[in-house]
């Protein structure tokens, strides 16, 4: 009765249709946790407390000069004069434009009482100074990137953050460059060209820097890009080495340390004969999010994004070493495990996300764990000198796989949800973009629990012939989103690792896209995409303090402590990204395939916020 | 419209020959213009000349009111993966096309100018890349995404799946801003959340 009511509507209001969103999919479409989250062992708290090393996560001195705070990723800021009492009173200190209206997706960086930041394209970077009134500017530096890179990069023009060591404020451009800036000022020590926009090649991640190497990976698993992680040298930005995620094992730099703990990934050349011939070499792979440092084990990780072209019945077998995660040598680049996430990933679900590490107890006694919060749903509790999972639970909707056989480690694809070229595939869930991208979660070892940005977005999908031309989108697919059962975009998820459960879900409208940073005062913020800063209770979710800023929030809030003293939180609005694009680019909302599938369920976005890009730094008054 | 094609036409001639006068100091690596290529403006300002005698591409008047080219452009669109940055229309990595707003003008002959050119900000140059006949067949496609009857067509979110045909009488008006007969509604006021 309803529906041709709706349709008649649709037809006398073109524009509303263009800005509304589909219902959300029913909730008996996905499974439950208890149908497919697996564990080798049945929790056992008792055996001890969930917490990061020493060594990976040293003393707080305050400062932030990493965008995961600490090797283990945390995230974790042990101020606590902010508290669940007084967080009411947290005021804008300062603000600061950025004169960048794109999706800002940095972590502001805070060393030596200055505070740095660089922008999305082109590029900008920030040096302010925290030890006067308004913070002055210090210095800015404009990297110059090429123009042209703009039309290679597959999801808004961002940049997820530089890092500062020794002196050093180190970043990459759009177009490619990895450049280390002098602290005080300003001036480029080194810059070195990695990238190749003319392949379609960009560099979006943040540097991670760890033993005099700076670690980089390169993105454009949407045009095709063959995937990479390099290290350079941190005083002279010499290359180092190079591992390709896709090939022959000699360029993958796998050799007789590789012992992968599965037999699906063992084998020579895996990285050719799992792939059509000569389709590893446009087949993706890349480096685009975050690579973790094991300073315990002296171990380098990161994952490896989607396979290419997103049609994957032109690219049968597993597609190695495509979504999924590397553990390697970090002098030599040498792998000494890897675990696929998605073998023959149907669905973009890069492998990319962030790994914190932490011991846990597992089957009666601590382990060194990894936990990784994956695109296609599921929390990874995996044993980080072995590869071994120890548990996969679902953190928000999922139908896509009826869970990982942890056995022989595999994702059990659900053949109902699989994709195909004859028939558009309805309500898969999660999404492409995953039950969460790349905004980083993070780990509190007070309440004992992961801070889970994410989102709650399933997807109709049809598959697409498509031709590889070097330079432009090999995708292949017409992708429509649409919101997940509930119909809210969003959930901060606060998941309990040990007993493999939600403690508490905070709804939110649209997808959250920022990161979560935790503090000892027992608070965790984040932002959403209608232009709120939140603070809630880490131990109920309870929501405490809210301020509006100029745009939404995409980025990744920090917590320090000033040069007073005294605890201040800092955060950039700007919306934009893969999921604001609707909002930043030139997108119109009619084509809900418009920015790959993701404006079919951000139709509504351009009521709520316009494009931006500001600093904020808050505190309470003092 | 014929006599209308004559004085562009008529223009057409004159102004390759302006433009043929030889540069005093040539530039290094710039060489002359080609004899008898002719002119595509992409500002709709010229000094002193009122953009109504702006001249015409006679190749380009092949592919108005051309119902194969519309369609043979769409399936070009996707097989040259113009598709992964605009989407059907709607943009993404590159510009939306469908909400008949023209940076560089809306005739065929501009758009082709755009593909075979390149634009700064990520538009890859096309020339030598697609035969000359299918760029055409693609400028007609784009420009095809915005008309009033392409847009009615749409039946949910996957729009410019049946274009129509381009009339040569949308571009009479050159258009860098769009004109009563080709704008639509969209984007001109967006309500806030109720």
């Amino acid at each position: 009765m309803i529906r041709p009511t709706v349709a008649l509507l649709l037809l006398l209001c073109p524009a509303l249709h263009a800005q509304t969103v589909p219902p959300g999919v029913p909730a008996g479409e996905v499974f439950t946790p208890e149908q497919i989250g697996h564990a080798l062992a049945a929790p056992t708290p008792q055996a001890g407390r969930t917490a990061p090393s020493a060594v990976n996560a040293p003393a707080d001195d305050g400062q932030w000069t990493m965008p995961s705070k600490n090797y283990a990723s945390t995230r974790f800021s042990t101020q606590t004069e902010l508290t669940p009492e007084n967080v009411k009173g947290l005021v804008p200190l300062f603000s600061f434009s950025l004169g960048v209206n794109k999706g800002q997706e940095a972590a502001p960086i805070i060393a030596d009482n200055t505070l740095y930041v660089v922008t999305a394209y082109p590029n900008y970077v920030y040096a302010l100074d925290l030890t006067k009134p308004g913070a002055p500017l210090k210095w800015r530096f404009a990297p110059n990137p090429l123009p042209a890179s703009q039309g290679v990069a597959c999801c808004d023009v961002v940049n997820r953050g530089g890092t500062v060591s020794n002196g050093k404020y180190i970043f990459n451009t759009l177009d490619g460059q990895t450049i280390a800036l002098d602290v005080k000022s300003g001036r480029p020590l080194w810059r070195t060209r990695l990238g190749n926009i003319h392949v379609g090649e960009t560099l979006t991640m943040a540097p991670l820097v760890a033993k005099g190497r700076v670690y980089i990976g390169n993105s454009g698993g949407e045009l095709g890009v063959r995937g990479w992680i390099a290290a350079l040298d941190e005083q002279s930005g010499k290359l180092l080495w190079r591992a390709w995620n896709t090939g022959p094992d000699a360029d993958v730099l796998i050799g007789p340390a590789f012992h992968p703990f599965y037999a699906m990934d063992r084998g020579k050349d895996l990285g050719v004969s799992s792939w059509p011939p000569d389709a590893w070499k446009i087949g993706g792979g890349n480096v685009w999010g975050w690579i973790t440092y094991d300073a315990e084990l002296d171990t380098l990780y990161h994952g490896t994004g989607n396979p290419g072209p997103w049609n994957a019945q032109q690219r049968p077998g597993d597609n190695k070493w495509t979504a999924g995660i590397f553990a390697r040598d970090p002098a030599t680049g040498a792998a000494r495990w890897f675990y696929q996430f998605s073998p023959h990933d149907q669905h973009d679900y890069d492998g990319i996300n962030e790994q914190l590490l932490l011991d846990l107890p597992f089957g009666g006694s601590m382990r060194k764990v990894l936990i990784h919060l994956d695109r296609n749903g599921y929390v990874y509790v995996i044993d980080r000198k072995t590869g071994q999972v120890l548990s996969a639970d679902p953190y928000g909707p999922v139908n896509s796989s009826r869970g990982v056989d942890l056995q022989s480690g595999r994702l059990e694809v659900n053949p109902d949800k699989e994709t195909k070229m004859d028939q558009e595939v309805k309500d898969i869930c999660p999404t492409a973009s995953g039950s969460k991208d790349w905004n980083p979660s993070s780990f509190s070892p007070q309440t004992g629990l992961l801070y889970i940005p994410h989102e709650n977005i399933c997807m109709d999908w049809l598959n697409l012939q498509v031709s590889y031309i070097e330079g432009t989108p090999y995708v292949g697919a017409n992708v429509h989103m649409k919101p997940g059962p509930g119909g809210h975009r969003g959930e901060l998820t606060a998941w309990d690792p040990v007993n493999r459960r939600k403690a508490w879900v905070v709804d939110e409208n649209f997808p959250i896209w920022s990161g979560t940073v935790a503090t000892a005062g027992g608070l965790v913020f984040y932002g959403t995409m209608d232009g709120w800063f939140k603070a809630v209770d880490a131990r109920t979710g309870q929501a405490l303090w809210r301020y509006k800023v100029d745009s939404g929030v995409i980025s990744q809030p920090v917590s320090y402590r000033g040069v007073d003293g005294h605890q201040y939180i800092a955060m950039l609005s700007g919306v934009g990204g893969w999921s604001g694009a609707v909002v930043s680019g030139p997108v119109d909302t009619r084509d809900g395939s418009a920015a790959l599938g993701f404006v079919n369920v951000m139709a509504d976005l351009p009521k709520y916020t316009t494009p931006g890009g500001t600093l904020y730094v808050f505190a309470l008054p003092h | 419209m014929c006599s209308r094609f004559r004085i562009e036409a008529g223009l057409l001639l004159l102004l390759p020959l302006a433009a043929c006068q030889p540069p005093q100091t040539p530039m290094p690596g710039v060489g002359p213009p080609v004899a008898g290529a002719p002119l595509v403006r992409t500002s709709a300002l010229v000094p002193g000349v009122d953009r109504e005698i702006l001249p015409r591409d006679p190749r380009a008047l092949a592919y108005y009111d051309n119902p194969q080219a519309v369609v043979d452009g769409k399936r070009l669109f996707q097989q040259f993966n113009c598709s992964g940055c605009h989407s059907n229309g709607g943009g993404g990595m590159g510009p939306d096309l469908m909400d008949g707003t023209w940076i560089y003008g809306s005739r065929l002959e501009q758009i082709h100018q755009t593909l075979v050119e390149g634009r700064p900000n990520g538009m890859p140059s096309w020339a030598d890349k697609i035969p000359d006949p299918q760029l055409w067949e693609l400028a007609a496609y784009v420009r095809s995404m915005s008309l009033p009857r392409t847009l009615a067509a749409q039946n949910g979110p996957t729009p410019s799946q049946t274009p129509a045909p381009v009339p040569r009488a949308v571009d009479q008006d050159p258009g860098w801003s769009p004109s009563p007969d080709t704008s639509n509604d969209y984007g001109t006021t967006i309500v806030g959340p109720q």
